[in-house]
């Protein structure tokens, strides 16, 4: 179980080998890549910050990532988020779940992106052609945790209580 | 008490401030009344921290909510929404 968060690029292929490295118990692997897009709520991106809360960043994907891992029979993980200044078309985020089989792996992966989504301590501001702006959180965002039974309220507009990160 | 205060993101530049250590009055003690304390400063601090905006807080680098206890030397966070991933 692995998680980092860096400023370098990483390369999925090496990541993939590192993980499976020694461990034949592995059947299946599934990688999720996130990349930045050039056009966000109908404005051109030219580049992104990516701000982060040192310590509790960490600590919010160590528990997202054994939450995974008490509702699935995981072999490894790995997290890896991306910070500071970022372009179009550049990697973001990376998680890689392995398990015996495929039903696990492809969950597994699923939750722990839209568990990150709304609750690990990462803000973006893009820069668009108005200006910089922070990027506002989504309801979609919320609503797909919803469909693991978690509840979350990251994108309401009022102080809402915290997510479902502690239910 | 003494803590540790941290402000991210859009807070932290309405603030133009990203971390401050606070001597806190004794009737202050959950993380609610952190905020109410700050936004008793009046000013940019009744802004940014008022009711009504969509604000997160953490303590001891977990999310949490206003009625969460402090306890000294701990550390209180602010931030919008996260829009990670």
């Amino acid at each position: 179980m692995t998680v980092r968060v860096q400023t370098a690029d990483f390369d999925l292929s090496t990541e993939v080998a590192n993980l499976r490295k020694n461990n034949t118990a592995i059947g299946a692997i599934v990688s999720f890549v996130g990349v930045v897009r050039d056009l966000n709520d109908g404005q051109n991106v030219s580049a992104m910050e990516l701000e982060h809360y040192p310590v509790m960043t960490e600590k919010a994907l160590d528990d997202i990532v054994a939450q995974a891992n008490a509702r699935w029979a995981l072999l490894d993980t790995l997290v890896i988020h991306r910070v500071g200044a970022l372009m179009p078309a550049d990697q973001i985020v990376l998680v890689v779940t392995a398990s015996k089989h495929r039903g696990e792996a492809f969950a597994a992966c699923e939750f722990i992106m839209d568990y990150l989504k709304t609750q690990a301590p990462f803000w973006k501001k893009e820069q668009a052609p108005e200006g910089a702006r922070w990027v506002d959180a989504r309801e979609a965002d919320d609503q797909a945790l919803n469909k693991w039974g978690i509840s979350a309220n990251n994108a309401a507009t009022d102080s809402a209580s915290p997510d479902g990160a502690s239910a | 008490m003494k803590i540790q205060l941290r402000f991210f993101a859009s807070v932290r530049e309405k603030l133009g401030l990203s971390e401050e250590t606070v001597t806190l009055p004794d009737e202050v003690t959950t993380v609610g009344g952190v905020r109410a304390y700050l936004q008793s400063r009046g000013g940019l601090w009744a802004d940014v921290l008022a009711d009504d905006r969509a604000l997160r807080m953490a303590f001891a680098h977990v999310m949490c909510d206003a009625e969460t206890p402090i306890s000294e030397g701990g550390e209180v966070a602010f931030f919008p929404p996260v829009t990670g991933g």
